[in-house]
């Protein structure tokens, strides 16, 4: 059976902050450090805002563009490292909020920056065997950087909900391809705070060695190339990462620009391929072929080849806000404000 | 005493080895070293390995017992002693050997020096190099191994008129001369910029003016003499070692332009030997840190005091140069993982002596000298090495 996306939407919190700001406060020069790592700015969630909320933005998005019934989804998995709740699934909330409850299977995901796209494996498996007429896969994350640490530069929020089908499949998902090794380059223990990572150690042997693997595993198992390609998203903790990647893969800057998004709203951890995928999705012509590689620290990849399908053009995609006009309507804001919205700041007991 | 030569040397590559273990590091440069000797492990009859603190960096102390054990030698009970004086470790292992060799106590021993740095943090790395230093007298009180060196490079400016890029000038031909060793971390020749600009580590000291964290091991075998010939037709001669000491704290020198315990350990060298300083083809130096590098040179003698950086600026310390230094691309360039180190610079001078260098080869090398560096100049060691 044919599987792919029937629809997609997005959320990407408006809030901005310049690692210029950032470094102001640390004492850094954060202007070089964002260029270093090619980060403009990043965004911030307001403090309503987890990704719960981002979650239900991204999949209310995505079901303004088409016209199925939601008590057809089946299935609903929702991947972040940020979950509000320890004990107490985001995806239940989501469920009910898109009226697709109560018969429906949930779970949450995780995998560092890759649970999203781990989801769309098992909506795709879910589809394809035929359990289930639809899945709905979401990445979202409001992802934590300690103050001061290289982390607080990037580390962003904004995510991604993908209708998996069988029926009216604008993308379909050619085939997926994953690689998984024990590598501990970052990682978040119960109860703290802020994640850990290996410094240098999150490049070569985590990041590159992964992505390098499952991008060149992906493409053999579909028999392509780079040159087959209209569009690739790898995943990009940072500007510099993916852009360093895909050039040592064979593909082109003019490839990976419109799925690159890291530079001006950071990472966003488990929505970051999604959200490439959706800024692909907002312009992508039938016939057009997408590569994608998510990466997940821990460490995994998993890999995508997507063709368009003229379907796409019955979408309604003007009906949902796209990529770029939530990340060209956007609010700057001081280090002061992004301390008091990130809860940064100690509070009396019960304030807010 | 006896004659001492070196009959084999191997060397890991340095660098971030991630896919290493310590005891992979170490097992990899010496049998790389007893492969090249042509010996047979039931001739090998004692092991030395410098170390500076595996302790701290892998959790694991007894790191002799533990290279002998997983290269196989443990099974002939002969002894295995690590050896550690921070920055000089390997190259008291190195003397240590030589002493073994040279009384007539063993005619075979292997010497090796292993560094696994990458496994912590990098804050936690630079905070283990640091106890290089005096703990309770300097770290305690915020110096740090880097603002040490900055002290100096900053008086040294100051007491000499040194221009900055004279300092920085040492990096650019280390990296030059990287670039010519497969082994090296760092293969890559740079631009004064590029140091100038590079991240500031400690006023004036920038990351491009120290040497990075490394993994990587370095081994030699050496030989009685009078047997070298059995095992290899190019044995290298270890013509002298000399080893100085110095006050732990910086704080309680004279002079901190200088070190004393180069100054004493060249002394020796030249007493022992009867080698002029003028007569030496190459040298590898301690370059943690560029300004070391400049120290090191003006006291051994090799320039005037207050005049490496010019000299190097003027392609002087370049191969093909009056005299050629850190050939392998030296601490900056190769890399430094601290234990192997000064067993490395050994590897380096051996392999010019034979002629092996290729296309870094110093041109009809003779004599090349070694100076391994603990801490700011408290512990310096010096070897003599020489065509057999």
């Amino acid at each position: 059976m044919e599987v792919g996306i029937v629809s997609y939407g997005a959320y990407i919190p408006r809030y901005r902050i310049a690692p210029k700001e950032i470094g102001r406060v640390w004492g850094s020069d954060g202007e070089a450090m964002g260029k270093n790592l090619m980060i403009f700015s990043k965004s911030v969630p307001s403090p309503d805002e987890d990704v719960i909320t981002i979650s239900v933005a991204a999949a209310r998005n995505m079901l303004k563009r088409c016209d199925i019934d939601p008590k057809d989804i089946g299935a609903l998995y929702v991947g972040s490292e940020s979950h509000p709740y320890a004990v107490k699934p985001t995806g239940s909330i989501v469920a009910e909020a898109i009226e697709a409850a109560p018969e429906i299977t949930v779970a949450d995901f995780e995998f560092a920056c890759k649970a999203g796209t781990a989801a769309i494996q098992t909506c795709m498996g879910l589809v394809g065997s035929g359990m289930v007429k639809y899945g709905v896969a979401i990445g979202a994350d409001t992802s934590q950087g300690a103050p001061g640490d290289a982390l607080e530069y990037s580390a962003s929020a904004g995510g991604a909900a993908f209708l998996i089908g069988s029926e009216k499949i604008i993308a379909t998902l050619n085939c997926t391809y994953s690689y998984t090794t024990d590598t501990p380059d970052f990682w978040r223990r119960d109860g703290q705070p802020y994640p850990s990572h290996g410094g240098r150690f999150t490049g070569e042997p985590a990041y590159f060695k992964h992505m390098t693997a499952c991008a060149l595993g992906t493409m053999k198992k579909a028999g392509t190339k780079p040159t087959d390609y209209q569009y690739a998203i790898f995943h990009q903790p940072n500007g510099k990462f993916p852009s360093r990647l895909a050039k040592q893969l064979g593909f082109t800057e003019d490839q990976i620009k419109t799925g690159l998004l890291t530079p001006y709203i950071g990472n966003t951890y488990s929505g970051a391929v999604p959200l490439g995928l959706s800024a692909v999705l907002d312009e992508a012509k039938p016939g057009d072929r997408i590569f994608a590689v998510a990466y997940g620290s821990g460490a995994g990849c998993d890999g995508f080849d997507i063709t368009v399908t003229n379907e796409i053009t019955k979408l309604r995609r003007e009906d949902a806000p796209s990529i770029k006009f939530m990340m060209e309507n956007n609010k700057f804001i001081d280090y002061a404000t992004y301390a008091r919205y990130r809860g940064k700041i100690k509070m009396k007991e019960g304030g807010e | 005493m006896r004659e001492v030569a070196i009959i084999g040397i191997g060397q890991t590559k340095f660098g971030e080895l991630w896919d290493l273990s310590f005891r992979e590091i170490g097992i990899q440069a010496g049998l790389a070293a007893v492969y090249d000797a042509n010996v047979a492990s039931e001739d090998i009859e004692a092991l030395y390995v410098g170390n500076m603190s595996a302790g701290r960096f892998i959790e694991q102390e007894h790191v002799a017992a533990l290279i002998a054990d997983y290269s196989g030698i443990a099974r002939d009970n002969i002894p295995a002693t690590r050896v550690e004086a921070a920055g000089a470790s390997g190259a008291v292992a190195i003397r240590q050997g030589y002493f073994d060799v040279a009384s007539g106590l063993h005619d075979i021993v292997v010497v090796g020096g292993a560094e696994k740095m990458t496994d912590v943090p990098d804050a936690q790395g630079a905070a283990i190099q640091d106890s290089a230093a005096d703990q309770q007298w300097e770290c305690t009180f915020g110096a740090t191994f880097p603002a040490l060196h900055a002290m100096i490079a900053q008086r040294y400016m100051h007491d000499y008129d040194v221009p900055r890029e004279h300092i920085a000038s040492v990096s650019v031909k280390n990296h030059k001369h990287g670039a010519l060793n497969p082994k090296a971390q760092f293969q890559k020749e740079i631009k004064l910029e590029t140091v100038l600009r590079s991240a500031l580590v400690a006023e004036p000291l920038r990351m491009f003016d120290c040497a990075p964290l490394s993994d990587g091991g370095a081994a030699v075998v050496m030989c009685s003499m009078d047997k070298a010939r059995k095992y290899t037709d190019s044995p290298v001669k270890i013509l002298a070692s000399s080893q100085s000491s110095d006050t732990l704290a910086l704080h309680h020198r004279s002079t901190i332009t200088s070190f004393g315990a180069t100054k004493a350990a060249m002394r020796k060298l030249t007493k022992r030997t009867g080698v002029d300083v003028s007569q030496i083809d190459l040298a590898e130096v301690h370059d943690n840190y560029t300004i070391s590098e400049l120290l090191a040179l003006e006291d051994i003698g090799f320039f005037p005091a207050g005049q490496a950086g010019k000299a190097t600026v003027d392609g002087q310390t370049q191969i093909g140069g009056r005299v050629a230094v850190n050939t392998s691309g030296g601490l900056k360039a190769r890399g430094d993982p601290i234990g192997a180190t000064g067993v490395a610079q050994i590897v380096e001078l051996v392999t010019q002596l034979r002629g092996e260098a290729g296309k870094r080869q110093v041109s009809n090398a003779k004599y090349g000298l070694a100076q391994s560096v603990g801490g700011t100049g408290s512990t310096v060691v010096m070897h003599l090495l020489g065509v057999a």
